[in-house]
């Protein structure tokens, strides 16, 4: 379906740093593609591999998870559940047949709209490269 | 049937410049569920939540969405709004056109249809929004305060004077912390020891404090409002009740160690108060040192103890406490110089520290303020003084400046010169850092006024040569080598993190960074906030700071918990972990994951097909759990979600993104 458009990446963002600093992007009037539609959820640790494997089925062209850098974690410990979670997910997906690139998992404070810009940049860049995403069959 | 109302805000030009707010009007009138569209310059004035309070009554909304900056900023503003016309805040969304399309962007033609894609995707989660009601908790009006330095002790006056209890806990013999150690302070010059020992004695005899000296942090349980924390009362040895403060013991043990509160420039006994100003006036049996329980002999300081109060058979008890707020402030540890082999330390002994230094200035110290060198017990006619050991040189210490050295170097560097008239002060720098009241003046005076000698450039190596110590360095102003003799050298450690502030931060859940300093809430906006509510955080354990810095952030620190306590009940976040009991096999893998230990495991009890069982379920306390969502994950039976920010919205908001309305809005 995403064969006519600009590719469409979702974005998962923590509430605390990675939202914050997307906010701080914003605010430094950062200029970025509009490929990112941001959804906000507490804690990168918040995010189920099911949210971004519905993306996927739902034909989505990449999919960004954004948190607190490690260590930095408003509620401790929630990225570093993430972590490991989504590395796992990285590659169940290139099983699946996603490029690795279409996924990705980035640590950006509230402080780091430059860092935000650069992340939607180079993403951007790089699912438009790899073209529209095979689409997952729905297994629901 | 919902009834949504979406407004879109203009935000003047900052989201009408970008974004055509017309045309994203019109598609949003042909979402389902939306009933009522509305454009306004600016949403969050007050004609702008007048038209939302009006519209929600009009039009019998269910649902509000607004289109315009980040709920990071108005969230809580139109929640209210919301509120104020008779609907559940919670039924609000917002939808960040502002700090995520319009601001970011300079094509309208691509703006628009990602600013629409924004708004339908909050429709979509506002759709099914659930109505959430804050909950209310008792709050416990008593604080703790870890830590009886200069923050723990100003803090714990500041809410005692307020009329909330305190308890203050110290793990050493006695309250002062790093303070008491001090000789004067800059750049006033005041004597520490004044200033600080009627706070000392204050606190003590405050009716409002409870004093727990050597004794420490065992456990924290519960959350804001309702902490239950255990201490352990170390066996001290000595009955404080019997114990009158005499001083017989220490006079008559025979057993001679280096003190600890004397930097090792001094001895203490094995029964021991650590100053003679010490808060209480009880002295401390040091097990590890004491003869009798070496020998299983001796005894001399009950033999000689008139109060009867030597307690051999003592023992660590532990006690639990109610708190509703906790302030930590725990203090540091100082850099280990000898880390630095270059600079002698350990090897010469006129090469000590700067906190030894305080030791050996300081009136009441072991050579009574005399400033002697440890080898030989002679007045130095020079001394160098070296700053930045350990701050700001990754290779061997820390990144961070240690923000109060320099300004503790210069005033050594005017003591030194105040008591040895005809010597030569010496101060080894990078850069001068004096940002604070009167302090580049403080520098200037003792440049001009004490004929301190400042010399650019960090020494290489320090070495003995006929009995003087040289140090070798790059004068960076001049850009040449230099070698300078002195007597005596006195070494700035940088301020660390205390060693085990990991631990004390695990037992707290609160977090720390890299250096093992404690995180505040926000750098900025919370800074004596931590991420767990009501507890707080006070003076060096945060980050390195002076003495001015520390006393502020206990004040601001105690104000919060002032705060907090000055109420009987608090309202609690609704937007937190739920259990679907019916979901829920209680396998508990939910309970390991959550950083609040906000989850127990309980027993149900149902009927099923006619039969009443019983079965264990996760449940989540409410007090404690702060709505991260971890558990959610966990949950391999989805029947963890957090209120807000369910399963069931997150995926609606992907599904709208990426489902049938898509083509529609990207073809136009």
């Amino acid at each position: 379906m995403a064969t006519s458009q600009e590719p469409v990446i979702v974005g998962f963002l923590c509430n605390w740093c990675s939202y914050a600093g997307a906010d701080s992007a914003g605010t430094g009037r950062m200029v970025q593609p509009t490929n990112v539609r941001i959804i906000r959820v507490p804690c990168s640790g918040r995010v189920n591999p099911r949210f971004i494997l519905r993306a996927f089925q739902r034909g989505a062209d990449g999919v960004l998870v954004s948190g607190c850098h490690p260590n930095d974690c408003h509620y401790s410990t929630g990225n570093f559940f993430a972590r490991r979670r989504l590395l796992l997910l990285k590659r169940y997906l290139e099983y699946l047949g996603i490029e690795p690139a279409r996924f990705e998992t980035h640590w950006v404070s509230a402080s780091e709209g430059q860092k935000w810009a650069e992340v939607v940049r180079s993403m951007a860049e790089r699912v438009k490269a790899l073209g529209p995403s095979p689409k997952l069959p729905s297994l629901l | 049937m919902k009834r949504v109302g979406v407004f879109l805000c203009w935000c003047g030009s900052n989201i009408a410049g970008t974004v055509d707010v017309g045309k994203v009007a019109e598609q949003a009138r042909r979402l389902p569920g939306v009933v009522h569209v509305e454009e306004n310059k600016y949403t969050c004035s007050e004609p702008g939540q007048a038209a939302i309070v009006k519209a929600i009554k009009d039009q019998r909304l269910d649902r509000v969405v607004v289109a315009s900056c980040s709920p990071r900023l108005h969230e809580a503003t139109f929640r209210r709004t919301v509120e104020s016309a008779g609907l559940n805040p919670y039924f609000f969304e917002m939808a960040n056109v502002r700090e995520h399309c319009s601001w970011i962007h300079t094509d309208k033609e691509t703006a628009t249809p990602k600013a629409f894609d924004l708004v339908r995707m909050a429709v979509a989660k506002a759709l099914r929004n659930e109505a959430l009601t804050r909950g209310s908790i008792t709050i416990e009006k008593r604080a703790l305060v870890i830590g009886a330095g200069i923050a723990g002790i100003q803090a714990a006056l500041d809410i005692a004077d307020a009329g909330h209890e305190v308890i203050l806990l110290e793990r050493e013999p006695t309250i002062g912390g790093r303070m008491a150690q001090l000789d004067k302070t800059f750049p006033t010059l005041d004597c520490s020891q004044c200033i600080l020992t009627p706070k000392m004695v204050d606190a003590a005899k405050h009716p409002n404090i409870t004093l727990y000296t050597w004794s420490e942090l065992e456990k924290v349980a519960g959350y804001i409002g309702n902490f239950t924390v255990t201490i352990r009362r170390k066996a001290r040895g000595v009955d404080e009740t019997l114990c009158t403060g005499c001083g017989v013991c220490q006079s008559k043990c025979p057993v001679k160690v280096p003190s600890e509160f004397d930097e090792g420039m001094g001895m203490r006994k094995a029964i021991y108060s650590p100053f003679p100003q010490a808060v209480p006036n009880r002295p401390v049996m040091d097990r590890a040192n004491c003869t009798f329980f070496k020998t299983g002999k001796c005894k001399i300081c009950e033999r000689f103890c008139e109060a009867k109060a030597i307690r051999f058979d003592q023992e660590d008890s532990l006690i639990e406490v109610k708190v509703g707020a906790i302030v930590t402030a725990t203090g540091f540890d100082l850099f280990k110089v000898e880390k630095y082999g270059e600079y002698g330390y350990g090897l010469y002994p006129d090469v000590i520290n700067s906190l030894q230094f305080e030791r050996l200035v300081n009136a009441s110290g072991p050579t009574d303020g005399k400033i002697k060198k440890p080898s030989d017990h002679e007045i130095p006619k020079s001394v160098a003084f070296v700053l930045c050991v350990g701050s700001r040189d990754e290779q061997k210490g820390t990144t961070y400046c240690s923000r109060a050295c320099c300004m503790y170097s210069i005033k050594h560097a005017i003591q030194f010169r105040d008591k040895v008239k005809d010597g030569r002060a010496y101060v080894f720098y990078m850069d001068i850092r004096t940002p604070g009241k009167s302090y580049e003046e403080f520098y200037k005076r003792a440049a001009v006024d004490y004929g301190v000698e400042f010399i650019r450039g960090r020494p290489s190596k320090i070495f003995s040569r006929n009995g003087k110590l040289v140090l070798k360095a790059e004068d960076t102003l001049l850009g040449r080598p230099i070698e300078v003799e002195v007597e005596m050298v006195v070494l700035a450690p940088a301020m660390l993190a205390r060693n085990d502030a990991a631990k004390i931060a695990q037992t707290m859940s609160i977090s720390y960074d890299g250096y093992g300093f404690l995180n505040e809430a926000h750098p900025k906006l919370r800074p004596v906030e931590t991420n767990t509510a009501g507890i707080f955080l006070a003076g060096v354990c945060q980050g390195p700071k002076d003495i001015p810095d520390t006393v502020a952030q206990a004040s601001a620190a105690a104000s919060k918990v002032i705060g907090l306590l000055s109420h009987e009940q608090m309202a609690t976040e609704p937007m937190i972990a739920r259990v679907s009991e019916a979901l829920c096999s209680g396998c508990l893998w939910c309970k390991p994951i959550c950083p609040y230990q906000a989850i127990e495991a309980k027993t149900i009890t149902e009927k099923i097909q006619g039969k009443v069982v019983s079965r264990e379920v996760a449940a989540v306390n409410s007090g404690l759990c702060q709505g991260c969502g971890a558990c959610t994950v966990a949950c391999r039976d989805g029947a963890m979600n957090i209120s807000g920010f369910t399963n069931d919205q997150l995926l609606a908001e992907v599904d709208e993104l990426l489902g049938a309305s898509r083509p529609a809005c990207a073809a136009e």
